[in-house]
């Protein structure tokens, strides 16, 4: 028999047409046709289907995985080559104006807002009273400290909003006359133009020199007359932006886009295995509500002035995450590089001996840029450094493997005046 | 009936191998050959020898283009005995691992090599080149009941 044992965790959801061995044959039908009835649409569908996309369901969207006949590896070396262009639209948009809105933002995060520069990104983790993640995010400040723009998890969405409205509620309650507006964009298109020529297809068509806008620097540039939403960053470890684009015009500036020399539409498969080269967490398998950010190894979304008891406006989890950093956590997510089968979500970690189990494998691929087996996931602190050998189980054998640096792939970020290269 | 030969021929089984097959190897015996080929409902399929009792097995195309690019393929090692059902290995794309599972019992013979070297094979040439390994029946009546083509096709464009 033969049957996809263990689908890469982008694509969890996805009906293959080759069955799961592992869910009963009835189970998995009837939890398709579900999915099939309730899945959304971004703007794009049916432009996806036009171009032969692969639909697959994806955090309750139905997503393109692949276009016509191209396959992952393709797909993924064309964006580390030229130019690739990612439907993201199913990812929630947000707008939180008003005069409390940063310290808002501040109570749900643990980032310094305050000092972060208009028109400027930053990673952030939406976290619960325990320090977990609830979500990872993007925060954008606009002109100034009462103008947001994040960007949060399709596959969050429920947990997200049900968070958000709660605090939202009581922030509102106890900040009469100075309450903070949210606003969701929905039917907002989203889109990532990644690679390193996406800043030649951008800039001719935005009119725009991108050379004073490094990565992390968002601004606001009329495409085809359109004005749009232009976050230099994105998802693969290269150039790279990420474009919001009112509901109206996401299909004629898709197109737009589209046509231009050296791009190609790239759908979920590629966006996976690029991310994982990049050294990028994926919630719900890299992530979940019980990962503090100091495991996950984001503790540098913790803002220094943040990192102190006493510091005004303290973050959710304050206490766990504070001594986590003094102390170090009791696991660490770390990159891992396995010798022979790949390891996949799942997969259990032991140390050299074979004789203790470890830690456990959250993500992992044959990496199309390396040709190696990488992987990442967590692991007991104490076996987390560099060059530590372990054993990963794959398929009950276990398989040589040793922990390694991420990103996997140098991630080349334009840092300004024309310079390439990974953030310092 | 065939069960407690096959236990009995198994510490043996690569000689007696040989010895069987030269034989067979004559022309006049191989014209009457006829391969049927049959497959599972798991993308799996078996080309049959009756005159040697051993199956080719590998993916279907449907499966290979399911699979996307496949980068690495575990084989089992030859001698392996395996029973219809048993997990002997598996192909991995980038997207995902599948585990091959045996269509029918009896002991490995032989693998595909080349596969080691070039698992873009299953891709090029599921079934033919792309072969994953080579089983000596030990009940041949479980090589009736796997699919014939139409039933396959029945199965795929039904799933």
């Amino acid at each position: 028999m033969f049957a996809i044992r263990a689908p890469s965790s982008l694509l969890r959801l996805a009906p293959t047409c080759v069955r799961s061995v592992v869910v009963p044959v009835a189970r998995g039908l009837q939890t398709s046709a579900r999915l099939a009835e309730e899945l959304k649409r971004t703007p794009l569908y049916d432009f996806h289907v036009s171009k032969q996309a692969k639909m697959v369901p994806f955090a309750g969207y139905s997503m393109p995985l692949a276009y016509g006949d191209v396959g992952q590896v393709t797909a993924h070396n064309h964006v580390r080559t030229s130019a690739g262009l990612f439907d993201v639209s199913h990812m929630l948009q947000h707008r939180f104006t008003g005069p409390t809105s940063q310290a808002f933002l501040m109570s749900l995060t643990p980032s310094s807002l305050n000092t972060l520069a208009p028109y400027t990104s930053t990673l952030s983790v939406l976290l619960n009273e325990s320090g977990g993640i609830i979500d990872d995010t993007i925060i954008t400040k606009q002109a100034n400290e009462n103008e947001w723009y994040v960007v949060t998890n399709a596959g969050r969405a429920t947990e997200d909003i049900a968070h958000l409205k709660e605090k939202l509620e009581a922030w509102n309650a106890r900040n009469g006359g100075r309450e903070v507006r949210w606003r969701r964009m929905e039917g907002w298109g989203l889109l990532a133009l990644q690679g390193p020529k996406s800043v030649e297809v951008l800039q001719p068509l935005s009119g725009t020199d991108f050379a004073d806008i490094p990565f992390g620097k968002s601004v606001d540039v009329k495409i085809d007359g359109v004005k749009c939403h232009v976050a230099r960053g994105g998802y693969t470890g290269e150039d790279g932006f990420e474009i919001s684009i009112p509901p109206e015009s996401t299909v004629k500036i898709t197109e737009l886009i589209t046509s231009q020399h050296g791009v190609q539409l790239i759908g979920l498969g590629a966006r996976d295995s690029l991310r994982l080269e990049a050294g990028m967490c994926l919630y719900g398998h890299d992530l979940d509500e019980t990962v503090s950010p100091v495991e996950a190894g984001l503790t540098w979304v913790i803002g220094k002035d943040r990192r102190n008891a006493n510091a005004p406006n303290p973050f959710p989890g304050q206490s766990r995450i504070l001594e986590e950093i003094a102390k170090g956590p009791s696991r660490r997510r770390v990159g891992f590089e396995i010798t022979g089968a790949p390891a996949r979500e799942g997969c259990k970690i032991f140390d050299e001996s074979g004789a203790e189990e470890i830690g456990v494998i959250t993500s992992g691929i044959p990496s199309p840029t390396l040709g190696t087996n990488i992987a990442m996931g967590y692991i007991r602190s104490g076996h987390h450094k560099k060059g530590t050998k372990v054993q990963i189980e794959v398929r009950k054998r276990k398989r040589d493997a040793v922990v390694r640096a991420m990103p996997f792939v140098a991630s080349k970020y334009y840092k300004g005046k024309g310079v390439l290269g990974a953030p310092a | 009936m065939i069960a407690p030969l096959r236990s009995a021929l198994r510490p043996a089984a690569g000689l007696l191998r040989s010895a069987c097959i030269a034989p067979r190897a004559s022309p006049s015996y191989s014209a009457f050959r006829y391969l049927s080929t049959r497959f599972t409902t798991d993308h799996e399929w078996v080309k049959f020898d009756p005159a040697t009792n051993e199956g080719t097995v590998g993916v279907t195309d449907y499966a290979q283009k399911a699979l996307g690019d496949v980068v690495f393929v575990e084989l089992p090692q030859s001698g392996t005995e395996i029973a219809q059902g048993d997990s002997i290995g598996a192909v991995e794309s980038v997207k995902a691992a599948s585990d091959i599972y045996a269509p029918v019992s009896g002991i490995v013979t032989s693998v595909n090599e080349a596969l080691g070297e070039n698992p873009g094979l299953l891709n090029k040439s599921p079934q033919a080149d792309g072969w994953l390994c080579k089983i000596k029946l030990s009940d041949p009546a479980e090589f009736e009941t796997l699919l014939d083509s139409e039933a396959y096709k029945a199965h795929c464009s039904g799933a």
